[in-house]
């Protein structure tokens, strides 16, 4: 072989002529697959920005919720993508001021009647993932199986999930679980099954008293706009800074 | 031509590089599936594989494109605010097939998972002990639950 500056160019130029519309070929047949992979229908994701708001005066602690949610999304027995909690706060003054909280079975079978002391303040906050839009349970997984999805709804890749329990930890609402019998993780999914065709979550859907609203923050026309500039709300553990976009009415300071 | 006598070192070096390239790119593209990173570090098809699931309930609209008398019914009483599912449970199936028979929901057992009075509810909700209201009664010998406050039917 031998080594000159002809033979370089000869070859390299070969190398180009052949090389080049093979790339551009390659690369045209991937940007193809891409398009056919976007969804056909009128759902565009950049258009919606999904929240929740839970108005804590309003829930009744009948558990629809948890029911709905079970039967929607096919939880399984003792996990709870969504739970209601039962706060009761003894006056302040009390040395027993810690609040009790309880939630049997979640809620699912609603609350049985207890007797709240006069000088208690008591009621139900819903739970459920908070979808946050900075979240830290997506930050963690290793190898991107959950994520915050372009329209805001933290979701997880049951194909893509190795089950390595990172995100449960990571999650600092509790929201995530193992799930037993595909050993992946589970949680909420907003029901993006069903808000990505118009309608509301099984919750929602549920709930009797309309303390659980779905929102779409970037739909201009939502009630949710009004309702922000026209009553406090909060945010579970905002000095965690995660974006949360469960927005909570007459929520006590006792809720953790 | 003599600045490239001693070139064949080079030569083996840089096929060894490019073999090397080439082994990590033919890796990475057995490894990557397919949508990795269309709209971030995950798979982009998965979002469709999400929304592919099937629905339990049908949603509000879907009853109130039959059950219009009871749609009126119930938005003329307190229970206008209670979708349909709420109470009835999960009706995809029957609204997508109208021969599947939903089965009516049990009361007392239903009306009182909301109204039984104690464990925490809002004050304003209404709210009954049932022991010493209904005494065992059927809520719906004296209420209607489409229309509670009406009286029986």
């Amino acid at each position: 072989m031998k080594m000159t500056r002809r033979y370089w160019l000869v070859q390299s130029s070969r190398f180009l002529l052949i090389g080049t519309p093979a790339t551009v070929a390659f690369l045209e047949a991937q940007g193809d697959a891409k398009k056919e992979a976007a969804a056909p229908d009128s759902y565009r994701m950049a258009d919606h920005w999904w929240a929740m708001i839970v108005d804590v005066e309003k829930c009744i602690g009948c558990g629809n919720c948890v029911r709905a949610c079970a039967a929607e999304n096919h939880v399984p027995d003792g996990y709870y993508r969504t739970w209601i909690e039962r706060y009761v706060i003894n006056d302040w003054r009390n040395e027993t001021g810690e609040p009790q909280v309880d939630s049997p079975d979640g809620g699912i079978h609603g609350f049985p009647p207890k007797a709240i002391p006069v000088s208690a303040k008591a009621f139900f906050v819903p739970k459920m993932c908070n979808h946050c839009a900075d979240s830290p349970c997506t930050q963690v997984c290793p190898v991107g199986a959950t994520f915050v999805s372009p329209d805001g709804v933290v979701l997880i890749d049951p194909k893509y999930c190795l089950g390595c329990r990172y995100c449960v930890q990571a999650c600092p609402y509790g929201c995530r679980f193992i799930n037993p019998t595909t050993n992946t993780a589970e949680k909420c999914t907003l029901c993006y099954h069903r808000i990505t065709q118009g309608l509301t979550t099984a919750c929602c859907e549920a709930c009797p008293t309309a303390a659980r609203q779905l929102a779409d923050l970037k739909d201009p026309k939502d009630p949710i706009h009004e309702f922000l500039r026209n009553n406090p709300v909060q945010v579970l553990k905002p000095h965690l800074a995660t974006g949360a976009k469960l927005f909570y009415h007459g929520l006590d300071g006792a809720v953790r | 031509m003599g600045s490239f006598k001693d070139a064949a070192h080079l030569v083996r070096l840089v096929i060894l590089i490019a073999a090397g390239v080439l082994a990590f790119l033919g890796f990475r593209f057995l490894a990557v599936p397919a949508g990795f990173g269309q709209y971030g570090f995950y798979r982009g098809p998965a979002l469709d594989d999400i929304r592919q699931r099937p629905i339990s309930f049908a949603g509000r609209a879907a009853c109130e494109t039959c059950h219009t008398d009871q749609h009126d019914k119930l938005a003329a009483g307190p229970h206008k605010g209670v979708h349909c599912e709420a109470c009835h449970g999960p009706q995809a199936q029957h609204a997508s097939d109208i021969s599947i028979k939903p089965v009516l929901p049990k009361t007392p057992e239903l009306c009182l998972q909301c109204h039984e009075a104690g464990g925490a509810k809002p004050k304003k909700f209404p709210q009954v002990v049932s022991a010493e209201h209904n005494s065992g009664i059927d809520c719906k010998t004296c209420h209607q639950p489409h229309s509670p406050k009406e009286g029986p039917a």
